[in-house]
């Protein structure tokens, strides 16, 4: 038996994960349309590469991953573009963003898919790429991308954990992938385990889901996986935030501003490892995945979704309940209000959560905080949640981050135990992206100083070349006439390389023009004597005949002009 | 008596020398204050403060020449923090002063005739072009200090807000309607 380690604090909140969990993954009907966001995951959006009126093929990238970070977006179905435009789409701000609408034509149709029998043999730089253009990002509800994580130099990562802890109240979709799939999970852990060059596969998954980690023990027995272990974990929330899984798993702690990698972890959701060996083995993107839908509707159930199909019709399926007053998106804790039922499922929509007065009745009016520190005791990451509420209130960005804002994994642990009601995790939530925006601002404003100074400096460099160039000439000029005037006058006939410009120079203008007309007279004439007829020796006789002959025409012609003159001038 | 001051004397002749060496020896060239001030301010360069660029009116502030309240760009949590770090009071913007909301230049490509007026007058050189050649912004560098928009002759230059979208989108400052109690 494995000894495990606890985290700080916890809460246990009603698990309701019973609605959900005693039915079998469902096929989702196939939507009427399907919205599709080009920007589903941490890093740069894709970039559309399909034009609307295309017809497209299941598993057909429609969106290329673009920069470093960034990750494909495929069709889900086959059928034919109808827009790309921009969307409402899955975040809480409810701001429009570019999304491809895809209207199915119902045949399914697959693109050519390149599986693969032995991905063992395949290098790992092409299993990194394969994943990137497959669209595989974590499906715990970050999305980023996968193949960013699978990066190790050799046995630097000692521990692959895949994380099924599942520690949100409604989620089941971990659960039910784990009992139905667990040993094409346990395959993509494998994968995983390779790219990272890990030594042991720990799959942490909270015990109030027994049937899943039975499934997942017999799994690795089954497919005779080393150095691999399901441990069953307490259930305490939020015992599934990946530093948590990690402490208690290993007993590693990462600290502030620190990376797990850094120690020898790194962490997956199981989810993840199953698109991983979709991906790598059968050539799938990733087009689809499990979502759990809850809470206010008729026959709360699993269902594997395509992405894009919009929330309201896959809800239809579990038979919504009429006082529903809106969805969330992922977990009760930690979820987000959807701006709007159209919206399409995303990569990391792991649950949808119809909403009624009766489920979540209207928040309590905010008293003030008395200070009673019960956040301080349960928050996770050891931070002083009163403080930074303080802080976050008055605006006093400089201080929360010296109390470690970021470090701060909006669990909501803290507004569930707050007597007083405070809305916690948006005060957190408002100071950190308050304090990005500043920063943001703040490299803007450095770089455009650093432009505006290297401007100055052009500026006045360009000013002292030409100053510097505009006094060499003044220089030169000065210097010629020193010469030309201690120098005497040049002989005009002496030298062949008498030049124009080497007039001397005079104070009267006119004068200096003479001079330089009488220059070029001398110099055309000098050219003319020093001038000479070439190859006039060793002349054959025959050229020596034909000589005399033209010379002979030339002294005629000679003769007959002077003659004419002649007669002129007598006339 | 004589004893006592001669010594006094000697102490302060020497620590005198020690302060005479130090202010030379740790003399600091230019007013380090005017980097400070000139890091807090946004860097727009656009002169509505009544200087021509930030340094200039980092200068003028640090020499008590000018108020905290000239800077439309950096909004009052810029004059917030100027009060902080000369330890002054804040002060409001007076007049009419007030920040806008931020926006970039864009230059109608239809009606530039190419003349780089607006390339002379960018102070940070985020427009692109030639003589005779269409010029374009480069809007990730534009600080929208709307100094080219004066001198383009055929008007073809406006200022376009940023508007709100996914990437620069912020969470709101929790705020909760009172309701009476029934």
């Amino acid at each position: 038996m494995r000894s495990l380690f606890k985290f700080h604090g916890g809460i246990h909140p009603a698990s309701n994960k019973a609605q959900s969990n005693h039915k079998p993954i469902t096929q989702a009907a196939l939507p009427s349309r399907l919205v599709i966001p080009l920007h589903q995951h941490v890093g740069n959006s894709a970039k559309p590469i399909v034009e609307a009126g295309q017809r497209v093929l299941k598993g057909q990238i429609i969106g290329a991953p673009e920069g470093h970070v960034s990750s494909a977006v495929h069709a889900p179905t086959s059928g034919v573009i109808a827009a790309i435009d921009m969307q409402q789409v899955a975040h809480p701000s409810g701001i429009p963003d570019l999304c491809i609408t895809l209207i199915p034509d119902g045949d399914d149709e697959w693109i050519a898919r390149e599986s693969c029998d032995d991905w063992q043999a395949v290098a790992h730089t092409d299993l990194r790429h394969r994943l990137r253009d497959a669209g595989v990002v974590g499906l715990g509800g970050a999305a980023f991308p996968s193949d960013m994580k699978l990066y190790s130099h050799k046995h630097q990562i000692k521990t692959l954990v895949l994380n099924g802890a599942e520690c949100e109240p409604y989620i089941t979709c971990d659960d039910l992938l784990m009992r139905e799939r667990a040993a094409e999970i346990l395959q993509g852990a494998e994968i995983m385990r390779a790219l990272l060059y890990a030594e042991e596969v720990l799959i942490g998954i909270e015990d109030n889901k027994p049937e899943a980690i039975a499934a997942m023990r017999s799994a690795i027995l089954d497919g005779k996986h080393q150095n691999m272990e399901a441990v069953a974990v307490p259930t305490i929330y939020p015992g599934g935030g990946a530093k948590q899984l990690i402490r208690v798993l290993t007993g590693i702690e990462v600290a502030a501003g620190m990376r797990s990698t850094n120690l020898g972890v790194q962490c997956f959701n199981v989810g993840t490892a199953y698109s991983t060996w979709r991906a790598i083995r059968h050539g799938e993107a990733l087009i689809s995945r499990i979502v759990t839908v809850t809470g206010n509707v008729g026959q709360p159930q699993n269902f594997e979704a395509l992405l894009g199909t919009p929330v309201n019709e896959l809800v239809a399926q579990a038979g919504p309940l009429p006082d529903t007053r809106g969805y969330i998106m992922g977990g009760p804790m930690m979820g987000i209000r959807l701006p709007s039922a159209e919206v399409g499922v995303i990569k990391a929509t792991n649950c949808l959560i119809a909403m009624s007065d009766s489920l979540f009745p209207p928040a309590l009016p905010a008293l003030p905080c008395i200070r009673c520190t019960r956040c301080v005791d349960v928050c996770p990451a050891e931070l002083q949640p009163q403080e930074l509420f303080w802080f976050a209130q008055s605006k006093n960005l400089l201080k929360a981050q010296e109390y470690h804002l970021f470090d701060c994994i909006e669990c909501g642990a803290c507004s569930y135990v707050c007597p007083s009601n405070i809305p916690l995790v948006e005060y957190y939530r408002f100071a950190k992206s308050e304090i990005w925006a500043q920063e943001t601002s703040k490299k803007a404003a450095d770089a455009a100083r650093e432009r505006h100074e290297y401007r100055e400096l052009r500026i006045e460099r360009e000013k002292q070349e030409k100053a510097d160039k505009l006094a060499a000439k003044e220089k030169a000029a000065l210097e010629a006439k020193a010469l030309k005037s201690a120098a005497p006058l040049p002989p005009a006939v002496e030298g062949a390389n008498v030049s124009l410009y080497d007039a001397p120079v005079d104070a009267d203008p006119e004068n200096t023009m003479q001079l330089k007309i009488q220059a070029a007279i001398d110099h055309a004439k000098q050219q003319a004597a020093v001038s000479k007829p070439e190859n006039t020796e060793h002349l054959t006789p025959q050229q020596q005949a034909e000589i005399a002959t033209i010379e002979a025409r030339r002294a005629r012609i000679r003769e007959l002009a002077l003659s004419s003159a002649d007669e002129h001038t007598k006339e | 008596m004589l004893s006592a001051l001669l010594v006094m004397a000697a102490i302060a002749i020497a620590l005198g020398a020690v302060l005479g060496f130090a202010a030379i020896k740790f003399h600091v060239e230019g007013n380090p204050l005017v980097e400070k001030i000139d890091a807090v301010l946004p860097q727009t360069q656009c002169g509505q403060c009544g200087y021509p660029g930030c340094k200039p009116y980092a200068t003028a502030i640090a020499e008590g020449a000018a108020d905290i309240n000239l800077c439309p760009p950096g909004g009052e949590e810029g004059i917030h923090k100027l009060a902080d770090l000369l330890g002054v009071d804040f002060k409001p913007f007076g007049g009419d002063t007030a920040p806008k909301p931020k926006a970039v230049a864009f230059i109608d490509e239809n009606n530039c005739i190419g003349c780089t007026l607006c390339i002379q007058a960018c102070p940070v050189d985020a427009i692109a072009g030639a003589a005779k050649q269409m010029h374009t912004i480069i809007a990730a560098e534009c600080t929208g200090c709307e100094l080219c928009v004066a001198p383009c002759p055929v008007d073809c230059i406006d200022m376009v807000e940023i508007e709100e979208n996914i990437s620069n989108w912020k969470w709101k400052y929790p705020v909760y309607p009172l309701r009476p109690a029934a």
